[in-house]
């Protein structure tokens, strides 16, 4: 589905990302792990066309998407839930809703039902602003923005963060119920233990390089997994 | 009583006896303030920026709205519905032609900066550049005096409120001002496109990320500015004559009037210049009329040392 060959980003003179390939199938939750600054918001960004690679290639379904513009990814099917959730602070959460409807044609009421059925507390708020509400209500409302567009690949930017674990545990019980819905997510997490008991696959970045990859079963149990991200001595 | 409190008592005296005359100017020019300062509010709220050239987008209006004008005014005054007709044409010609100056302005002196990602001093000094191109090309093409614009209506008293006579010229004012002002509120706080522009205002980023080409929004909210501002400037045309020079003073108080109400604000812009408008028209009592900028221009320091968020506080996002 998603295929990401040899990119390179840079911020002016710094290079973030020095080569890196995957790949995302239809219907996998894959997870990329990574300590702070490895560059995994760099790659969610160049995946929604914040930040075109200067080297390499992304395609989507098969039509490369590597100069695609980033108010054009909507439309193709990719939405972003960014990190540190970026709610509009002064519009409604209907208003939030509908911004994640942006690019859509006609009438959405229906799915912004469903998004009230799957997050009840944002029935709740419809009318309050965004920037007034918790941390984990802002982060369902992330993505339920994201969803709105429809996506066929939702990229998810650390949506653990900051939040009490409890609420987390209800963000990855939604992840898993998306990708069971049909669509297919691809997860930057630090919150490695988690992030793998949900995914399919995960790849491993360091330093703006992916040094490994495998099913997520697998590095659940890689001893350099679990030194480094699980927090466990070996 | 001391010196002072004789001069204070006498001054009210004439402030009761001429408040409701005073009040019916204030408020129309305070209309027109409104209307310009919209303009700079709604391009602060999407790039951060003062637009100093958009009192030549307000003098390029007067010159649409005073060409219409001269082209199909008569040698008799027109009246009844042949009136309203010209002052519709001459508010929509001020309007197009406002758009469109703020349009290019857009591409040509904002644009490619952004693109470049300059520094704000960057983007000021290319507004005072265009300003000055912009009303020194129209002193050249328009000559240096000031022109009367042909009177397509009669400017008599309509009605009296406590004795104060409203003029035709206020009616005009204030109900294109109420119409252009109130239609712009509902746009930007109910329409999928106003909420485009407050996304864009709030997060510009995620905005893009939404599907929001923000190249486009910017560019409809210089239009948006410039047709209220170009619009302003043919009623204020009317009213006082055009010449190259015509923006730069009400402009200036716009901004005050923007700023005053919370830059980036919409209302706060709105109430802002009805503000700025009364009491400026309202300080004549007190200071002798050659002083009346200096009033409009104190206010701005005032606000800008002692509340710099203005009477709303900033931002656009704000849909309400
Ligand atoms: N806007 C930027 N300008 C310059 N360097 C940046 C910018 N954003 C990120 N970086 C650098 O790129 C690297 C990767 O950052 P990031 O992708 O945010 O990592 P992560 O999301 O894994 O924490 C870091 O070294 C960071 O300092
Ligand atoms: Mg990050």
């Amino acid at each position: 589905m998603l295929n990401v060959s040899n990119a390179v980003v840079r911020y002016g003179a710094i290079t973030a990302l020095h080569g890196v390939s995957f790949n995302v199938e239809a219907g996998e939750i894959v997870t990329l792990l990574g300590a702070n600054g490895a560059g995994k918001t760099t790659t969610l960004r160049m995946l929604s066309g914040l930040h075109a690679p200067s080297e390499g290639s992304i395609t989507f379904e098969g039509r490369n998407i590597t100069a695609t513009k980033a108010h054009q990814f909507t439309s193709l099917g990719i939405s972003h839930v960014p990190e540190g959730r970026r709610i509009f602070p002064q519009m409604t959460v209907e208003e939030n809703l509908e911004m994640g409807a942006f690019g859509r044609r006609g009438s959405f009421s229906e799915d912004m039902e469903k998004m009230y059925a799957t997050f009840p507390i944002l029935k709740d708020r419809r009318k309050q602003m965004g920037g007034n509400l918790s941390g984990g209500e802002q982060q369902m409302l992330a993505i339920a923005r994201a969803l709105m567009g429809q996506p066929r690949l939702l990229l998810l930017d650390e949506p653990s963060m900051g939040l009490a674990p409890m609420i987390v545990e209800t963000i990855f019980r939604i992840i898993g119920e998306i990708r069971d819905s049909g669509t297919t997510v691809f997860l930057v997490e630090q919150n490695a233990a988690q992030a793998l008991r949900l995914a399919d696959r995960g790849y491993v970045m360091e330093n703006g390089r992916i040094v490994f990859s495998d099913s997520a079963a697998k590095l659940l149990t890689d001893e350099r997994v679990r030194a480094v991200y699980l927090g466990e001595a070996v | 009583m001391g010196a002072f409190g004789h001069y204070l008592a006498s001054h009210f005296t004439t402030l009761q006896k001429e408040f409701w005359y005073l009040l019916v100017g204030g408020v129309a020019n305070g209309f027109l303030y409104g209307m310009v300062a919209v303009g700079y509010t709604l391009v602060y709220g999407v790039l951060r920026l003062i637009n100093f050239a958009h009192s030549e987008i307000f003098m390029s209006g007067g010159f649409a709205g005073y060409f219409l004008m001269k082209a199909l005014v008569g040698t008799t005054v027109p009246s009844g519905l042949s009136s309203i007709g010209l002052i519709g044409l001459g508010i929509v010609a001020g309007g197009l032609v406002g758009a469109l100056v703020a349009t290019a302005l857009e591409r040509v002196a904002y644009r490619p900066l952004r693109k470049r990602n300059a520094p704000k001093l960057a983007y000021l000094i290319s507004a005072i550049g265009a300003s000055y191109f912009m009303f020194n090309l129209a002193g050249k093409e328009f000559g240096r005096y000031s022109v009367s614009v042909p009177q397509p209506y009669i400017n008599h008293a309509v009605f009296h409120v406590f004795g104060a006579p409203v003029l035709m010229y206020d009616i005009i004012i204030f109900v294109s001002g109420l119409i252009m002002l109130f239609a712009l509120d509902r746009i930007v706080a109910t329409t999928k496109l106003g909420r485009s522009v407050r996304a864009v205002a709030q997060d510009a980023e995620t905005a893009s990320l939404m599907g929001v080409n923000i190249d486009r929004t910017i560019a409809l909210t210089f239009v948006i500015g410039g047709a209220l501002g170009g619009a302003a400037g043919f009623l204020f045309g009317l009213g006082t004559g055009v010449v190259y020079t015509m923006g730069f003073t009400p402009a200036l108080k716009a901004f005050t009037a923007a700023v005053l109400g919370g830059i980036g604000n919409l209302r706060g812009a709105m109430i802002g210049g009805l503000l700025l408008g009364i009491v400026e028209s309202l300080s004549v009592v007190f200071v002798q009329a050659a002083y009346i900028d200096v009033v409009a221009f104190g206010i701005l320091v005032a606000v800008l040392l002692f509340r710099p968020t203005g009477i709303l506080g900033e931002r656009l996002g704000r849909a309400a």
